[in-house]
């Protein structure tokens, strides 16, 4: 659908977009996942014909889009677009959304028709008279999403479109993006600096990193198997840095971290320098009296609570037991369990959560 | 008390000079706004060695004095000037082409300034919509309606309220060019103060009818066409 070769641009003497070369398919939600300034606004404002790239192409269905002012226009007519900030002009809510059947000299009665539809999709068909300026955020947004959509685009770019709503809101736009995608089919091309919302959305994910393409993958290789110890801190993995291979026979490995011995499933060869991926929400802890249950649980390590952090309806709880270790906890658990800090426990974490990293920035499969 | 009475007896002489007044400033605003506008607009979209050194020129043309533009088209239009053998001197036309060359920098400035206030984030959203660069500049300046009109108002507040260019091109003839400002200039220095009141107070109120009639004009009607998409306003 999407071809970018070599991408790249600068801003002055900055280089905000490196080198980027991607494909995007037909009809997958592509996820461009990256920290704040990391380049996800700039190329897609590029991927829109919105800006000139510095060098390198883009390829629309085969199509050079270096081209004319005019060809770059009816291009451009292919795809739709969601801001971040939603922009609505001052006039109601449906010319609002009658803006690009205009631009195309659709047919009055015809374009009516059509942003009765598009207002549907986004459940919007009453406030269709109100003057769009008065809309809450989430309101503005889905009127953008239906203002994008009325023109049936082929492609449509969604820039961190949550990133100013609240959580309500937000659900309402992430639920409509996975029912465009379905409905019509729409290839989207979506950016966020909110990984569950990756996760949740995503047929693929690009990781984008200081303007570079990172790593490409299915939501799973990315979060189970990120490249290098930067990608997994931004997917939320806790790497714990300094280990080495002090065994390995057939895939089951003997990790030493200091003082601590971990098993963990990787290919990786004996001295191999590692470090160790450990999803907080695979880490368990039990009070240290309580009697434990040595089931599939290989690595248990005691230790004592130092940090509490609570995080929505769970808490963070980091864990001193030679290596530091945070396991998230319901906030439930933790009143139930009698977790506070200084308190003795005992944490677990099974073989096969363990993503073991090599040091030279290459994952292997748990 | 003699304001009044001349006020609520729609006095015909009163009226000939308000309405003269009225029709002078009135097409000067139409005139300078159909330049302004067009040319503002082409200041902002576009982008030119000497851009800012002409904005600030423009600016600076907001504080000439009335009676040195009231020479210069005097100068223009006289007899033995270049002009001159239009025969616009002492008639409402020169009052009106010097009330527009009086106002044409102002209005230009507060258009690019209007046009200026509108947020990028929009210029982008009708892009992306797939807009033409002329749809473009049309939503955009549509977009600044009000801002606008602000300038317009203020290019007619101008005009009417003058009395240099009036004075010097016009001359105060009666029945012929003399308008509300000049025979408050007139009757002050008669000592009719009663009756250099009253022609005040009916500046100000042609002023508030003009004002009024063009904000109902920005509110409805430029929103017309877009409403019409939808067959008008539900709920």
């Amino acid at each position: 659908m999407i071809r970018i070769e070599g991408l790249t641009k600068s801003f002055g003497s900055q280089e905000i977009v490196k080198d980027i070369t991607l494909t995007i398919r037909k009809g997958e939600i592509f996820t461009l996942i990256g920290p704040s300034g990391s380049g996800k606004t700039t190329l897609i404002r590029l991927i829109d014909l919105l800006d000139y790239p510095t060098s390198g192409t883009i390829l629309f269905d085969g199509a050079d889009t270096a081209t004319s002012e005019k060809g770059r226009l009816a291009i451009r007519r292919h795809m739709g677009m969601v801001f971040q900030k939603p922009a609505v002009l001052n006039t109601t809510v449906s010319a609002n959304v009658a803006f690009g059947l205009k631009f195309r000299g659709m047919p009055e009665d015809e374009a009516r028709d059509r942003v009765q539809k598009a207002l549907d999709l986004v459940g919007l068909v009453d406030l269709a008279g109100r003057r769009a300026v008065t809309l809450s955020g989430g309101e503005m947004q889905r009127v953008a999403l239906a203002r994008a959509m009325v023109t049936h685009p082929d492609v449509l770019l969604l820039d961190e479109p949550t990133a100013n709503l609240d959580p309500v809101s937000s659900d309402l736009i992430e639920d409509l993006i996975l029912r465009i995608n379905k409905e019509f089919d729409t290839t989207i091309v979506m950016s966020t600096h909110d990984m569950i919302q990756g996760q949740r959305l995503a047929t693929r994910i690009g990781v984008i990193m200081n303007g570079r393409l990172a790593q490409t993958g299915s939501t799973n290789e990315i979060f189970y198997q990120p490249k290098g110890r930067e990608i997994a801190r931004l997917v939320g993995i806790d790497a714990i840095p300094g280990g080495i291979v002090t065994e390995n026979r057939g895939g089951h490995a003997l990790i030493r971290i200091g003082e601590t011995c971990f098993e963990a499933m990787t290919d990786l060869r004996k001295g191999q320098r590692v470090a160790l991926g450990i999803r907080p929400e695979e880490v368990s802890l039990t009070p240290a009296d309580a009697s434990l249950k040595r089931s599939s649980v290989r690595n248990q390590f005691t230790g004592r609570i130092t940090k509490m952090v609570p995080s929505g309806p769970f808490v963070r709880v980091s864990v001193d037991c030679g290596v530091r270790l945070t396991a998230l906890i319901t906030r439930r658990s933790c009143t139930e369990l009698g977790f506070v800090v200084g308190a003795p426990v005992v944490a677990g974490v099974k073989a096969t959560a363990i993503h073991v990293l090599a040091d030279d920035g290459r994952a292997t499969p748990p | 008390m003699q304001a009044i009475n001349l006020v609520v007896t729609l006095n015909p002489a009163v009226m000939q000079i308000a309405s003269l007044s009225l029709y002078i400033s009135l097409m000067a605003t139409i005139i300078a706004a159909l330049i302004a506008i067009p040319l503002g607009s082409l200041i902002h979209f576009h982008d030119f060695r000497g851009k800012r050194v002409l904005i600030i020129l423009i600016q600076t043309l907001y504080s000439v004095p009335t009676v040195v533009v009231g020479l210069v088209i005097y100068l223009l239009i006289s007899r033995s000037g270049p002009l001159g053998f239009l025969g616009l001197l002492w008639s409402p036309p020169g009052m009106i082409l010097g009330q527009t060359v009086l106002i044409v920098p102002i209005m230009m400035g507060l258009v690019i300034s209007a046009l200026n206030g509108v947020d990028k984030s929009i210029s982008d959203t009708l892009v992306s919509l797939g807009a033409t660069r002329l749809q473009k500049i049309v939503e955009i300046v549509k977009e600044a309606r009000f801002a606008i009109m602000s300038a317009v108002v203020l290019g007619f507040g101008r005009a009417i309220a003058e009395v240099g260019v009036a004075m010097m091109i016009g001359g105060n003839i009666r029945d012929q060019t003399r308008v509300l400002t000049t025979a408050i200039t007139l009757e002050t220095g008669m000592g009719e103060f009663g009756y250099s009141i009253a022609l005040g107070i009916i500046l100000l109120i042609v002023a508030l009818i003009v004002v009024v009639a063009l904000n109902l004009i920005t509110a409805y009607g430029m929103s017309d066409d877009a409403q019409k998409i939808v067959g008008g306003p539900r709920g």
